[in-house]
């Protein structure tokens, strides 16, 4: 922790009538020069363009920041920790509470984890389902951003447009598993719910309206001069420092590194749509509005290639101690009912073994390392989130900016607490 | 084999301990002084370019001869492939040396790793605890600290209240 400066006038003790002694003479001396020592300000954990509990303690000259120093842990509960006394299938709900305003994708990078130790391929249409699913939880993550983003910055409106758009996907999602922020859809084999035609019918009309909106926050933000004066040039950071960081998702596409996950190891049905990989040029706040604006469209034209393309069969495996087996069947069946009672005991088992599955989740790649000894719970869970790794480049890309720009540099990574601290 | 794997083993012949293939990963572990050696070297050759640190992680072995693993996951963004880095520490010299001169990423990453299992990284510009706060006691990822009951929190002096139990 660092210390408050001490101030350069000494306060001494007070004289019998009350008054102190040693006021600094503003014609004395060293105390007629202006006084320029390091300002130390403490913004946060309660600071509303935080995004919840990050606290920041700046050192500044003047205006000017001279050190930032993040830190973190307010919203740390342990789930690594938990996780080694849970069945597999109770992790999902704990992975929920990461990024928990992207909480789709967080399932998905789990299960991928828990399928990866199990050598479990899921059915064609799941694979679908999922990365309709998760582009569609991109979407609203983004729209998510910009909206809190612009606010914070001072364009208003921008937020009242884009939350229209993500409570029509929340909607979707609340009908589609019964939950619209901590959903535990995705499950290890499969999905736990299918797309019905209801669902489907109201993606359609969505994906048909969506372009023009995007459009429409366009032209909110890219003629707004005060959007533009406080993205352009804000948290600049190279390509190679980018890299070096460790930074991944739009704020590293922003630099103009080519590095998406669902292109270099292509998961799910990203392989069988058409898309593009955004990417900016000058690595500034700006570069990487345009990128999460642009990835809308790719996530919108993929889900739209999915629907088109969406195979028929089972949306789960079906494989005991791996899935539950249909609620139906276990009310008519012994052998269901067996595998339901052995799958809610003991859960899964995988093999011995350990393995690092990255997955690119809209603020960045984030990768599950499990370590397995056998057992029906993880010997070792290490989540890699991407906001916790975004915040080691805090520092490095808050240096020389202004107090005022400090609210963009948060909003720049698309920082959640829930993941970074997990 | 990998065809990785051979050429790290015999550009190391001296520091590489162990080769594993296993899940489609290809897992090489390292003796922990050579550590910033090795890094240095995958990052900057070609051939690897591993150019991009994703994780550092820690495992706990409590029976284990040497007691803690530092796991790191490097990426080449260039070649894209992956490989993991394993170093052992024992528990009497709980130390291993900092990788943040090879990626500047793995400052917090090392650091989350000092906060929760208390392997001490040596030459890290910043070692200080992440996560939990400054006076906290022992380190929570390790297999004898326990997930529940009583523990540090219960030492908390409570603040005065007013008389009587309050409703």
């Amino acid at each position: 922790m660092t210390d408050a400066p001490t101030p350069t006038t000494k306060r001494s003790s007070t004289d019998e009538f009350g008054v102190i002694e040693h006021v600094p003479d503003p014609n004395d001396g060293d105390a007629a020069v202006l006084r320029t020592e390091e300002l130390l300000l403490n913004m946060g954990p309660q600071h509303p363009s935080t995004h919840g509990v990050l606290r920041v303690v700046l050192d500044l000259e003047g205006e000017r920041i001279l050190k930032a120093t993040p830190h973190l842990g307010y919203l740390h509960r342990g789930t690594e920790k938990l996780a080694e006394g849970k069945t597999y299938q109770q992790i999902v709900t704990l992975t929920d509470r990461l990024d928990y305003v992207c909480a789709m994708t967080n399932n998905f990078a789990y299960v991928r984890a828990v399928e990866k130790l199990l050598g479990v391929k899921v059915p064609p249409r799941a694979e679908y389902v999922r990365t309709i699913v998760a582009e569609l939880q991109r979407i609203s993550g983004h729209l998510f951003w910009l909206g809190t983003q612009a606010l914070d910055i001072g364009a208003m409106t921008v937020f009242f447009y884009t939350f229209r758009e993500r409570e029509i996907l929340i909607e979707l999602f609340e009908k589609l598993c019964g939950a619209r922020l901590t959903y535990s859809y995705y499950t290890v084999g499969g999905v736990s719910d299918d797309l019905t035609p209801e669902i489907i019918a109201a993606l359609r009309a969505f994906l048909k309206a969506f372009p023009d909106k995007i459009i429409e926050y366009n032209t909110l933000l890219e003629t707004n001069r005060i959007w533009l004066a406080r993205t352009k040039g804000v948290a600049v950071i190279s390509a190679e420092d980018a890299v070096s960081y460790s930074l991944t998702g739009p704020t590293l596409r922003g630099s103009g590194v080519n590095y998406d996950v669902r292109k270099a190891e292509p998961y799910a049905a990203y392989a069988d749509v058409e898309w593009e990989v955004p990417l900016g040029k000058n690595g500034d706040t700006y570069d990487r509005y345009y990128i999460r604006l642009e990835e809308i469209r790719q996530s919108a034209r993929i889900v739209s290639q999915c629907l088109d393309k969406l195979p028929d069969g089972p949306v789960s495996i079906d494989v005991p101690g791996i899935t539950f087996p249909a609620k139906d069947r276990v009310m008519v069946d012994m052998e269901s009912l067996i595998h339901h009672f052995k799958m809610a005991c003991e859960g899964i088992r995988p093999p011995k073994g350990e393995i690092y599955c990255a997955t690119e989740a809209p603020k960045g790649e984030l990768g599950f390392y499990i370590n397995s000894d056998g057992g029906n719970h993880p010997y070792r869970l290490k989540i890699r989130s991407p906001s916790f790794v975004h915040l080691g480049a805090f520092d490095h890309m808050a240096r020389g900016y202004l107090i005022a720009d400090i609210v963009t540099i948060f909003g720049t990574y698309d920082v959640v607490m829930g993941e970074c601290d997990r | 084999m990998h065809p990785s794997a051979q050429s790290i083993r015999e550009r190391f012949p001296d520091a590489v301990t162990g080769v594993k293939e296993a899940f489609g990963e290809l897992t090489v572990s390292v003796r922990k002084d050579r550590i910033v050696d090795v890094c240095r070297a995958l990052r900057d050759d070609p051939a690897w370019a591993f150019n991009f640190l994703s994780d550092v992680s820690s495992v706990d072995y409590p029976d284990a001869e040497e007691r803690f693993e530092v796991n790191y996951h490097l990426y080449s963004i260039d070649k894209c492939h992956r490989v993991r880095l394993k170093a052992r520490v024992s528990e009497d010299d709980c130390r291993i040396e900092s990788v943040t001169s090879v990626w500047a990423g793995a400052n917090f990453m090392e650091r989350e790793v000092y906060d929760l299992m208390g392997i001490e990284f040596v030459n890290h510009p910043d070692l200080r605890r992440i996560l939990l706060t400054d006076d906290f006691d022992g380190f929570p990822l390790r297999k004898d600290y326990p997930t529940e009951g009583r523990g540090w929190r219960n030492t908390f002096e409570f603040l005065p209240t007013t008389e009587g139990p309050v409703s």
